[in-house]
């Protein structure tokens, strides 16, 4: 597959990657700050949030409705999430308005006026998306299985807690901005119908003359317990678990995601087979991976009427253990069929191609090429992957149960 | 770009637009049915016999369908709405005839029995699953009070009593009044050729029986009241607004899109400033639905209870205050943008070329391209605008509020 991938790192410590996909109109972007959660302070959870609402609110020459109307005209579609590791900044629009739209972005990233003003605002906004995760009984579970599975900081979910959110000042705002919002790390991905040289030159212009420390690193806090029940008079169950797995960076890492697709890959994959499809216990039933640069899970998620919650846990369970008695040569040629079409699929989006080679910029310091991924999903066997799994056996699994009564397992 | 159209004697329609340059291909199957198309007792068939579509055929068990989708890494799913029942998958050039030969084989459903109860089991999940969720719970009501009276009212799921009294073969007779040929459209977008997809959808597809098949189209303006319906488990405030809008055929569509982009889009919207910005509700959004024949407007609020009356009326002031003055120029030119570089990078995605094509036939008995889409949105002028506003009053609401309130004056 003929590709065309660029890098350039600047002296301060940021670096820009990009694609050309010369077959489409659009392009997008994404910011990769390392300023995720992770560094908010532990009596200050959410900070990162209320900050990155805060972000957009003026910046450079423009107030918040100048800035906003700027971008809408662009016709900027963005968004702004703050996850453990990062705060992304994500954009996309016609390629012809990249340049003016990176114009603002660092305007955003390095002048935010952070008005003291609207921090009541975006505190009361930040509360009331703590407040929602109560009316989504699955995002609740999810959140609080990483909180029992990843030690802090990796656990923490970035709507932070009540207390952490009252407590922010315009002040630790400012300061936080401060700290953690510089240079190093930070990853700049563009895809699209680009043209290297400009671009180069553009971010160049506008990020080279910024300099800064780089944050130390976390330290993590001790291993939270592995099980946990919420109890809420739901009419579902919601089950979710994970259990650890190699982390991309690992030589094995295929084969963990080779397991994962056996698991949960299409609709022929075991868990929607036989838990779903066979018994007709749940209609949402899945498996996916979550990496960070030293570690990763396997999370497991199905929702369930009550009085069936201890069955759809049971089989799922015994689907993960099942894995090690073997795996099929058929099973492995759909998981690899199924790969495939999704990496050559992904060169339609330049969203997809955007978000990938950011995150190989930050995993693996390089970008994979769509070649390179492909030998390696044409590499994989059953033996491979039935290695893997016997070598990770089953035993340290988290389990969170939301609903009526706790389960068994 | 190149767009081709063919139909077979049966009358099932093919529609398609190859684009050498992309990477995949998507093909769709459109049936005309959906819940509107539903008697009361028989509320959620549509929905779930397109969980049953997928449950085999005489030569495929529903293992085998699984199998045979993923065998070539095809992306295969389905959804059903008030109108339609869309049966799609995505997949690398070389195996669209296989993707093709699937989906006609499985469009052709045993209905096996014991599957049909497994089945219903899933279905009744479902619900639970949309049961525990507010947002939906509240959305569902306020369409079936804004419709009442009208088949759009209906539940796409239907609802447990429904679905455990469905019979087998109950359905069977609905599938065979609905699927018949001259009800269904293929759509194919992304790279392939023609002939090759008209002489595998032909060969598959050319026994199909045709058949009457009329559905009940007339306009509603829709039922003025407020519902309140208290849930102490609930956290937020969860409320719709229905209005009514032009149908899905009206040129005024166009208008509708912009209208409801100035209003109440996610970045830069009437609400976000004056909701969303100041803090006061974490949602705020207005999304137009045209259906065949009539149209809605739908705003969704979701925010803290004890300010949610003080929202509620600053929503309504927006509202009143566009009905009253109109939008901007500046706003419609903000709108025009952003809707345009949406379809501009939908359309990127034979998926999202797919669903435009087989809407634009479905709806309209027409193709467009995706710049005749981008000049039907640059034409709408402030005099559309107005015209909107006139024919389809934005005050005329539909409300009901979901969440610990138990009374709302506003």
């Amino acid at each position: 597959m003929q590709q065309e991938i660029y890098h350039h790192p600047f002296d301060n410590g940021l670096t820009l990657v990009a694609e050309q996909m010369p077959h489409v109109r659009s392009a997008a972007f994404n910011f990769l700050i390392p300023a995720g959660c992770a560094y908010d302070p532990p009596d200050q959870l959410g900070l990162a949030t209320v900050l990155t609402t805060l972000l957009t609110r003026g910046a450079g020459n423009r107030d918040s409705r100048q800035l906003s109307t700027a971008l809408d005209n662009l016709g900027l579609d963005r968004d702004e999430t703050v996850g453990v590791t990062h705060i992304r900044l994500w954009g996309a629009t016609l390629a012809r308005n990249l340049p003016s739209s990176l114009e603002i972005y660092a305007d955003i990233v390095r002048r935010p006026h952070l008005p003291e003003e609207e921090l009541e605002a975006a505190q009361a906004l930040a509360l009331q998306e703590l407040h929602s995760l109560e009316d989504e009984p699955k995002q609740k579970a999810l959140v609080a299985l990483r909180r029992q599975h990843f030690p802090d900081p990796l656990g923490r979910d970035s709507r932070g807690t009540i207390e952490g959110i009252e407590s922010l000042t315009p002040e630790s705002i400012r300061e936080h901005y401060q700290r953690c919002f510089q240079p190093h790390g930070l990853i700049l991905s563009v895809a699209g119908n680009i043209t290297w040289k400009p671009l180069v030159e553009l971010v160049g212009r506008l990020f080279s003359d910024w300099h800064g420390e780089p944050l130390p690193p976390w330290t993590l806090g001790p291993q939270p317990p592995s099980r946990l029940h919420i109890e809420k008079d739901t009419h579902q169950t919601q089950i979710a678990l994970a259990f650890p797995a190699v982390p991309v960076t690992h030589p094995r890492y295929y084969d963990a995601l080779g397991m994962v697709n056996v698991l949960s890959g299409g609709m022929s994959a075991r868990l929607f087979s036989e838990v779903r499809e066979k018994h007709g216990l749940c209609y949402a039933i899945w498996a996916t991976y979550q990496t960070f640069k030293d570690r990763a899970a396997v999370i497991a998620y199905a929702g369930t009427t009550n009085d069936r919650a201890q069955q759809t846990l049971d089989r799922t369970l015994a689907e993960l253990r099942r894995l090690a008695e073997g795996i099929e040569e058929d099973e492995v040629a759909r998981v690899q069929a199924g790969l495939k079409s999704t990496l050559i699929m992904s060169e339609e989006s330049t969203s997809a191609r955007a978000g990938s080679i950011a995150s190989d910029w930050y995993y693996l310091g390089r970008v994979r090429s769509l070649d390179e991924i492909q030998k390696a999903i044409e590499g994989l066997t059953p033996k491979s992957i039935l290695e893997y799994v016997r070598s990770h056996p089953l035993r340290d699994f988290t389990l969170v149960t939301l609903g009526p009564k706790p389960l068994q397992a | 770009m190149q767009f081709h159209h063919s139909s077979l004697p049966n009358g099932l329609q093919i529609v398609g637009e190859s684009n050498p340059l992309a990477r995949s291909v998507a093909v769709g199957f459109f049936v005309k049915t959906g819940s509107r198309d539903e008697t009361p007792e028989l509320a959620g068939v549509t929905h779930f016999l397109e969980h049953m579509i997928f449950k085999g055929t005489a030569k495929r068990d529903a293992f085998a369908v699984n199998r045979d989708f993923d065998a070539i890494g095809s992306h295969p799913n389905a959804y059903t709405s008030e109108e339609n029942t869309v049966f799609h998958a995505t997949c690398l050039p070389e195996y669209l005839p296989r993707v093709v030969e699937i989906l006609t084989d499985i469009l052709r459903p045993s209905l096996r029995p014991e599957d049909f109860e497994t089945e219903k089991q899933v279905i009744l999940e479902e619900i639970g699953m949309y049961y525990d969720q507010p947002s939906y719970t509240a959305y569902e009501a306020a369409k079936a009070a804004f419709f009442r009276g009208h088949p759009l009212a209906g539940s796409v799921l239907g609802t447990p009593e429904t679905i455990k009294a469905l019979k087998r073969d109950q359905m069977a007779e609905y599938f065979r009044r609905r699927y018949v040929a001259n009800n269904i459209t293929a759509v194919v977008a992304g790279n392939f050729r023609w002939e090759d997809l008209v002489r595998e959808v032909s060969r598959y597809c050319e026994g199909w029986p045709k058949g009457e098949c009329s559905r009940e189209v007339r306009p509603c303006p829709g039922h003025p009241e407020v519902q309140v319906l208290s849930r102490e488990s609930v956290v937020q405030e969860h409320s719709f607004l229905i209005s009514p809008g032009p149908a899905a055929e009206d040129d005024l569509r166009y208008a509708a899109e912009v209208l409801s982009t100035v209003i109440g889009d996610d970045t830069g919207s009437r609400f976000y400033w004056a909701l969303v910005d100041p803090g006061k509700v974490d949602v705020a959004d207005m999304d137009y639905h045209g259906y065949e024949g009539t149209g809605a407007f739908y705003t969704y609020l979701s925010g803290d209870a004890d300010e949610f009356a003080d929202s509620l009326r600053i929503a309504r002031g927006v509202l009143d205050q566009v009905q009253a003055e109109g939008i901007t120029e500046e706003e419609l030119t903000t709108a025009k943008s952003k809707i345009s570089s949406r379809i501009v990078r939908g359309s990127e995605k034979p998926m999202g070329r797919m669903q435009a094509l087989g809407y634009d036939w479905t709806y309209l008995k027409t193709y467009r391209t995706v710049d005749e889409e981008l000049v039907a949105i640059e034409r709408v002028s402030l005099a559309d605008v107005r015209r909107l506003l006139d024919q389809y009053p934005l005050g005329q609401t539909t409300m009901v509020a979901l969440g610990p309130l138990t009374r709302l004056d506003a």
